[in-house]
């Protein structure tokens, strides 16, 4: 079996996202899928910080650092683009306005608890910046991780033991051996990466996983 | 006759005392007051207490005050430089020596909205059942939980626009917008630095973001300090 690149789980996660959506994306991967949205579809990017119809990085030489995204990164505005304060971008958020907020994630529960802020290690700075208005706002929440994390333990499990950001707000999970919604009932496989069995899943996973009725083979 | 402008940024700042709690706008590098940063590190003022998003970068920005010690309190909803280049507040927080109160962005902009409008707080789904959220009032309301969060004032709010009136009506410049036009309704002082001062009628009414009510005092970018 061979898991996808990051590049092609973002790629994979921009062909979930219709034409005319509304969307915002997390720092990290997911900033990523602008690149891969297929052509045709109209995809209207919010940022944190006070921007719609958000735009790619300008060439260089054109940055403009009064035009940042929410990682600090030099963007530019699309035609019908608006610029409004973090008050008015906040309730876009919490409002329900947004379709789809595409997040990156340290761990998701079977019932959609997802932790991605901190990793409770007493060690460091805590910051947790729009995430956890992210998670609450937008009327669906997909998270874009790798299945499991670096020392092999899984990110899919019964209960979060990383410190939460919000509970039971994840639809959808792309990671680079599968595509999960979460269910009421508990996580569905969806689609699968080729050679890689249901078994062998369930393995690298900590919560327990059921095949959709028409499970498919994830490709790119 | 109304007139907001200031000539210098030592007139900016006047009056701030030690012990004063700080709005202080932008998001990252945008919106940053940096000269009114410049004027308070000059004014020599301590024990401040500073809100604001981030918690300073390798720019003159809020790093300047967390180097000179200036800070006994920061409220920021993400205090970590991602550029690992400046480590002041990581330093100053891992040894103890400053207080940090962690607040959600849009809970942190919303509180400040409450305490510039008027209001005794509001209840957010946000932070609900997170560490966040201990010890913190909760209700359900019309079945989903809610955490109670309190209005957030200041002394003084120090923001950056892109021009300015002799009244103090403000716009902003893109991305620097953010959290300005709020702070500007949450402190009983409100000193904006604008890139340009222009002349009253030249801002487009319908295009004011800031009215010139919420603002005490302007200062033009590059004034004599």
């Amino acid at each position: 079996m061979t898991p996808l690149s990051r590049e092609d789980m973002a790629r994979r996660a921009a062909r979930d996202i219709p034409d005319g959506a509304f969307v915002n994306l997390g720092i990290g991967m997911p900033d990523q899928i602008p690149d891969h949205i297929p052509p045709g579809r109209e995809i209207c990017l919010h940022s944190e910080n006070g921007i719609l119809h958000m735009g790619p990085r300008p060439p260089e030489g054109e940055e403009d650092w009064e035009m940042i995204n929410a990682g600090k990164k030099p963007v530019t505005l699309l035609p019908g683009g608006s610029f409004f304060d973090s008050g008015l971008s906040f309730a876009i958020m919490r409002g329900g306005h947004l379709d789809i907020s595409v997040l990156g994630g340290f761990q998701v529960s079977a019932r959609g608890d997802l932790a991605n802020w901190s990793t409770g290690a007493n060690d460091g700075v805590p910051a947790v910046g729009g995430a956890m208005d992210l998670a609450c706002g937008a009327r669906q929440i997909w998270v874009l991780m790798e299945h499991v994390a670096k020392d092999g333990a899984p990110r899919i499990v019964e209960r979060c033991t990383y410190p939460l950001t919000a509970k039971g707000v994840v639809r959808r999970i792309f990671t680079n051996l599968a595509v999960i919604d979460v269910e009421a009932d508990g996580l569905v496989v969806c689609e699968i990466v080729p050679d890689l069995s249901m078994d062998r899943l369930q393995d690298l996973t900590g919560a327990p996983l059921r095949p959709a009725p028409d499970l498919r083979v994830l490709t790119v | 006759m109304i007139d907001r402008r200031v000539a210098t940024y030592a007139n900016a700042v006047a009056g701030i005392r030690s012990g004063a709690t700080v709005l202080l706008g932008g998001f990252g590098g945008a919106g940053v007051p940096l000269g009114l940063v410049a004027a308070i590190d000059r004014a020599d003022l301590r024990d401040l207490t500073v809100i604001t998003n981030n918690g300073g970068s390798h720019e003159p920005d809020l790093s300047v005050w967390l180097h000179a010690r200036r800070v006994r309190k920061l409220v920021c909803s993400y205090p970590k430089a991602r550029i690992k280049t400046n480590t002041i507040f990581a330093e100053l927080y891992l040894a103890g020596q400053i207080e940090l109160e962690l607040v959600p962005q849009g809970t942190l902009v919303e509180r400040i909205r409450c305490g510039g409008a008027g209001l005794g707080g509001f209840y957010t789904p946000v932070g609900v059942g997170t560490d966040l959220a201990h010890g913190k009032e909760t209700k359900v309301i019309g079945g989903r939980e809610y955490v109670l969060e309190l209005p957030l004032r200041a002394d003084v709010a120090l923001i950056k626009a892109r021009a300015a009136d002799r009244l103090g009506n403000l716009v902003y410049n893109k991305a620097a917008r953010n959290f300005a036009p709020v702070m500007a309704t949450a402190a009983d002082l409100v000193v904006a630095e604008a890139d340009e001062l222009v002349e009253l009628g030249d801002l487009d009414p319908e295009s004011v973001v800031t009215p010139g009510i919420l603002v005490d005092r302007v200062v033009r970018r590059g004034a004599p300090q």
